[in-house]
């Protein structure tokens, strides 16, 4: 089948999908975006976290023809060529990285946690940062660093106007 | 040859990095990639024309194969090839320590999982699909499934009940194989055989089969090349112990089995095996095109070995006043099908299976047995963890029975500077164990548990399952202290190689850090780039792709690299140094022992003299390579467990303090202390990662983490049935950091990242226990076990 659907705001085209394939398998292996991560394939890990208009899903539960027409954003569209977002930035400071490969579907569920508490103008408390991230397995952290990563990206983006 | 084309700025690249010398909590040089998304792990990799691997693997844990048909997997569109043992050129069995496991199953399946035919196709649903289609005819045979069944001993009921009743395995098929089910019997023997003391404590313990469960899938993609040879990309530990295997496999020389490392999604012992490695490259030298193998979940649970599951019987004597006699402990690790490294982990197990301990008699029995339960080997902690769990909980027995503290009961026997291990072996470095006890004690511990309007669920026992407002909540604190062997011991020839590379880049002066080492995530790249920024003095420094064109850095594993490989990088360096020193001295007109190399300068103090490092090296390209060993360690005597086996300790502490719904069977650890000494914290930030990753993965096997196996058959191989610690399950923790430098080790500096996840699990047990009152000799803990149900 044919699947036409925008990806981090540019549209994107592809032929020849097969019925079931995951929106996770036609992101990394046929659009070239392999940044969504391929844990756990069963919804258990997050670390294929992307938005699906605007609604962070796990893109291995998605079936690629659901994305048909709507708007998938992914961690390799979170900040302009050349920048990084405040949440990758805060990662990187805090030492929130080590293997990464929970990284891409943390950095997605920590954007979509510190935009709307930022929309409600405020800053997430931390039982609330846990619940947010309670579906994304890190084997390498002990979360810590995640959470004061979290905590940093808040604090900046608390100040930031966009 | 050609590259995978997914690498533009990925793994298999080479990494810069802005400033961080030692001591300093310098930024990865992978981490704006890793960030970004653009990190190329193992399962990343594609190539235009590339296939896509599937294994079959056997469906039971014990059969003999009759036949193999592939007539109807080859007859599915869009198929390229069904291999099976008959298609392995070289050795057909291959292994860690002892050659015993089949590439591909030949006539008898051991455990199941183990992999039987191969399929590539140019999709990897057409490939899953093939293999289904693969038939396989097996004569089913009863797995020995029980340790010290297997080897003809008897259990500790028999031993309680009926002395002289063992189990007889009669059966033709009893022994898995031509050696039979031994793996490793190591004993230790010192002091009198027979001791006698005012209090004993017996106690029987076990614990379950640990995954090591790491995000990133086992993965990579061989790459046929234009000499008959192979260039694989693989995410794996040890680049050259891959290569011996895969070379011995294919039956090719070194020089044509080429290995570049590929972005590791972890790693934790379980990629210290192969798993895809020789599977891929057949794929690819019999159809000709790059083939990718990435497993799903639930294969990579079948895929790699896991961690030992262990019963052990220990028996501490100490005299009224707490002065550890005598221990005599007898330790069973089930080593599944094959050996993986089940004699080293049998090594650790009984040359430190009593804890940092000072103790007069000891008598250890630790054995290492075949049976048909999933393969186990390396993880994190390899061989500590398990007895660590045993040991712990005697010493809270012994401080019970004697009406002492803990803690002082503990720091009465703790092994220091200058103690004998119970190998003989003198401690020659600081252990402070004394201290790392003392200062947890000294740390605040959290509010109390919360009752009444104040309860917010998200703090109880069961969370927002609203499974209680308190009541039934008992509060528990324990403490444990654990120390680990750093390195590869007994005797093994445990070294590195390193190449350094100075030169002038752009006009500036660039090294270039060439190792095989392999990052898994911990950061070592970080390490390398600080050590030579350290040494050469300058800012720039790449980290060359891990890869086998260099020689062999050993293993990531044994909290090994940053002392080993990093051990390597600062000689090479020291030796580039050398050498750019002489040629400075005629220009600077100072002897060698006046400069030093300092800011991309040459710098002479007594002549306030500073030159460009650009200057002096002009269009000279100064490369060093060699090799690097720690001083030697040695086997250990057959019959009395002696000698100098182990090159370094580590030591660590936790003080886990719990919440236990008594009702429900339910448990919220409510924080996590630990001190470390770390000797010298190469990069501070990094250190604690390890500490407070490591910590996590100690709590998951006390409260939660077990493959729960039945009749050789696992249970549970998805994130769905096996648990891992999430954010909500993990507590915020106190870390404190010691450094005494132990003066064998470059920088000072101490393997990290296994001790933190031995203590952390038996302060759990212990603070469960102290919560419960309940004997608990078993982990995981489960609800069932605090309720009685």
């Amino acid at each position: 089948m044919r699947l036409s659907c925008t990806v981090n705001g540019m549209p994107q085209q592809v032929d020849d999908v097969w019925e079931g394939e995951s929106l996770l398998y036609v992101l990394r292996e046929r659009m070239g975006l392999p940044g969504s991560k391929n844990a756990c394939e069963q919804g258990e890990c997050g670390s294929c976290t992307v938005y699906l208009d605007g609604v962070p899903v796990c893109a291995c539960l998605v079936a690629a023809g659901q994305a048909q027409g709507r708007e998938v954003g992914t961690v390799e569209g979170l900040a302009p060529a050349g920048e990084l977002h405040p949440v990758q930035q805060a990662f990187l400071e805090a030492g929130a990285v080590q293997c990464g490969f929970c990284t891409p579907g943390l950095l997605v569920a920590t954007d979509d946690l510190v935009t709307r508490s930022r929309a409600e103008g405020r800053k997430p408390a931390d039982a609330e940062i846990r619940e947010a991230l309670a579906g994304n397995l890190c084997r390498c952290t002990g979360y810590e660093k995640i959470l004061d990563a979290v905590r940093l990206a808040a604090d900046r983006m608390a100040g930031d106007p966009r | 040859m050609s590259t995978p084309t997914r690498t533009p700025s990925g793994a298999p690249s080479h990494l810069s990095g802005a400033g961080g010398r030692v001591g300093d909590d310098a930024a990865r040089p992978d981490g704006v990639l890793k960030v970004r998304g653009e990190f190329a792990y193992g399962s990343d990799l594609w190539m235009d024309d590339m296939l896509w691997g599937v294994t079959l693997r056997s469906p039971h844990p014990y059969a003999r194969i009759r036949s193999i048909d592939i007539g109807g997997a080859l007859a599915v569109p869009g198929v390229h090839a069904v291999l099976t043992s008959d298609d392995v050129p070289g050795e057909k069995v291959y292994g860690l320590e002892l050659a015993d496991q089949p590439v591909l199953a030949l006539d008898v399946v051991r455990y199941q999982g183990e992999p039987v035919a191969l399929v590539a196709a140019d999709h990897p649903d057409t490939a899953r699909r093939a293999a289904a289609r693969i038939v396989v005819d097996y004569d089913v045979w009863e797995p020995v499934t029980d340790a010290r069944v297997a080897l003809g001993h008897p259990t500790w009921n028999q031993l309680h009940d009926a002395p002289a009743e063992v189990t007889e395995l009669s059966r033709e098929s009893a022994n898995l194989h031509p050696h039979g089910n031994l793996v490793r019997h190591l004993k230790v023997r010192r002091g009198d055989p027979e001791p006698t003391a005012d209090v004993v404590v017996v106690g029987e313990y076990e614990v379950g089969m640990q995954d090591q469960a790491f995000l990133g899938p086992e993965s990579g993609l061989a790459v046929p090349g234009e000499d008959g040879g192979v260039d694989l990309y693989v995410a794996t530990q040890w680049l050259h112990v891959d290569q011996r295997q895969i070379c011995a496999a294919l039956g090719l020389p070194p020089e044509k089995v080429r290995l570049t490392l590929a972005g590791v999604g972890g790693a934790f012992g379980g990629r210290e095996d192969l798993s895809m490695h020789v599977h891929a490259c057949l794929l690819a030298l019999h159809t000709g095109r790059p083939v990718k193998m990435s497993y799903n979940r639930e294969e990579s649970f079948f895929g790699h070995v896991h961690r030992h599951p262990a019963t052990m019987r220990y028996e501490h004597g100490a005299t009224r006043d707490g002065d550890l006699v005598y221990v005599r402990a007898t330790i069973y690790f089930d080593g599944g099908a094959y050996a993986s490294s089940t004699p080293a982990v049998v090594g650790n197990g009984g040359t430190m299976g009593i804890g940092p301990y000072v103790v007069p008699h000891v008598h250890v029995d630790c054995y290492g047995a075949y049976t048909n339960n999933p393969p186990c080997g390396a993880m994190r902690g390899f061989g500590s963890v398990q007895t660590a769990f045993a040991y712990e909980s005697q010493m809270d027995a012994l401080a019970a029975e004697l009406g002492m503290d803990p803690v002082d009961l503990r720091c009465r026997n703790a092994m220091e500077q200058g103690s004998e291990a119970i190998t003989g072996q003198v401690v020659d470095s600081p252990a402070p164990v004394v201290e790392l006890l003392r200062r947890l004690e000294a740390m605040p511990l959290p509010p109390e548990v919360p009752t009444g309007d104040d309860v917010d669920l998200r703090d109880m026992p069961g969370g927002v399952s609203n499974t209680t407002h308190g009541e039934g909540v008992r509060r528990g604190v324990g403490y444990a202290v654990a120390y680990k062997n750093v390195a590869f011991s007994e005797g093994f020839d445990d070294y590195s190689t390193a190449r350094v590379r100075l030169e002038v880049v752009g006009g500036e002066a660039v090294a270039t850090v060439h190792t095989a080492a392999a990052e898994v995530g911990q950061g070592l790249v970080t390490v390398e780039q600080q050590i030579a920024r350290t040494e050469l003095g300058v800012d720039r420094v790449t980290v060359h792709p891990k890869d086998t064109a260099v020689g062999s850095a050993g293993s990531t594993s044994a909290s090994r690299q940053t002392y080993v490989t990093g051990g390597a990088v600062k000689a090479a360096c020291e030796a580039v140094r050398a050498r750019v020193l002489e040629r400075a001295q005629a220009v600077v007109g100072r002897p060698v022992a006046d400069l030093r190399l300092d800011g991309g300068k040459v710098v002479s103090d007594l002549e306030g003299v500073a030159l460009p490092l650009a200057d002096v090296l002009g269009d000279e390209v100064v490369e060093e390579t060699l090799e690097w060993r720690h001083r030697p360690t040695e086997a250990v005597d057959p019959e009395t467990g002696q000698g100098f086996a182990h090159v370094q300790y580590a030591f660590s502490a936790h003080r886990a303090v719990v919440d236990v719904d008594t009702e429900l069977g339910l448990v919220k650890v409510v924080e996590m202390a630990c001190t470390q000494d770390v000797g010298r914290a190469i990069n501070p930030q990094a250190v604690i990662g390890q500490i407070q990753g490591g910590t996590a993965q100690g709590l998951g096997l006390a409260v939660m983490e077990e493959i729960l196996v039945r009749d050789g058959r696992v249970q549970n191989p998805s994130f769905t049935d096996y648990l891992i610690p999430t954010v909500l399950d993990m507590p915020p923790m106190r870390v404190e950091i010691l450094e005494y430098a132990d003066p064998h080790a470059p920088y000072g500096l101490r393997g990290v990242g296994e001790a933190p996840n031995i203590s952390s699990g038996p302060a759990v047990l212990a603070a469960i226990r102290q919560a419960t009152g309940l004997p608990l000799t078993r982990v995981p803990v489960r609800p069932e076990h605090l309720t009685g149900t």
